[in-house]
């Protein structure tokens, strides 16, 4: 796959993995790289650590706390979801 | 006093909750993966004079807090410090979610049990399977609860 692709297919199951969490439709539609997981998409810090332990799942990455803490944009997600990705290999 | 009463004791010294609104009296059992706890209803428990007149029920509401001050509140204060480690005295834990069903009423005067088996405790967040039983050992009420650990420094 083409490092393009990669990005999108990330970007598409983070999406699918943060979507049960979030109630307004319309901001779940303009879902984009700035996007807030807890100001914009309403998400607690409790069901933030579900969609970390789904990340982990699906990713099969482990995140570490440090990581964890720093997973509060969809930009912020997607970078340590490749770092984890890339130790893995 | 054994080495395990001695746990029990500094649980329930370090939950932060006081009456009218504590809901723990004993820590029965502990390990890693799991904390049985209890608490007896007093005949003249605030919520009974409006809950209801002249035909006092336990709320399903108190009974939840029940199930979440010993099955997130004194097993997270466990988890969190462990058999003989250091002791982090001011922990405080917001509950976050809950999804209960009740099956049988408590009136005044019930002792019941609470059993909580550890789903994960991750990123600070402890979530069980958590269950109420009467003194006949009647399953009261089940559930999943969640919450979160804040530590005061932040």
């Amino acid at each position: 796959m083409t490092e393009q692709i990669i990005q999108k297919d990330i970007h598409d199951k983070l999406k699918i993995i943060i979507k049960p969490y979030v109630n307004d439709e319309n901001v779940m539609e303009q879902l984009h790289e700035e996007t807030d997981f807890i100001k914009d998409l309403n998400i607690n810090s409790a069901h933030l650590v579900d969609i970390i332990l789904d990340i982990e799942e699906v990713f099969d990455i482990e995140i570490d706390d440090e990581s964890a803490e720093k997973m509060l944009t969809v930009k912020e997600a997607i970078r340590i979801i490749n770092e984890k990705i890339t130790d893995r290999k | 006093m054994s080495n395990q009463q001695q746990v029990f004791n500094k649980i329930l010294m370090l939950i932060p909750q006081a009456p009218p609104f504590r809901f723990i009296d004993e820590v029965i059992f502990v390990d890693d993966s799991q904390l049985i706890g209890a608490y007896t209803f007093k005949e003249d428990e605030f919520f009974y004079k409006g809950h209801f007149p002249s035909n006092p029920i336990t709320p399903g509401v108190i009974l939840t807090e029940v199930m979440a001050q010993i099955g997130l509140v004194a097993f997270g204060i466990y988890l969190i410090n462990g058999f003989g480690n250091k002791l982090q005295e001011d922990i405080k834990m917001v509950f976050t979610s809950s999804q209960v069903n009740f099956i049988q009423a408590v009136l005044p005067g019930e002792r019941v049990v609470v059993k909580s088996q550890k789903q994960y405790f991750r990123f600070k967040k402890l979530k069980c399977n958590t269950q109420m039983y009467n003194i006949k050992d009647e399953l009261v009420c089940d559930g999943q609860l969640s919450g979160m650990i804040i530590e005061n420094n932040k």
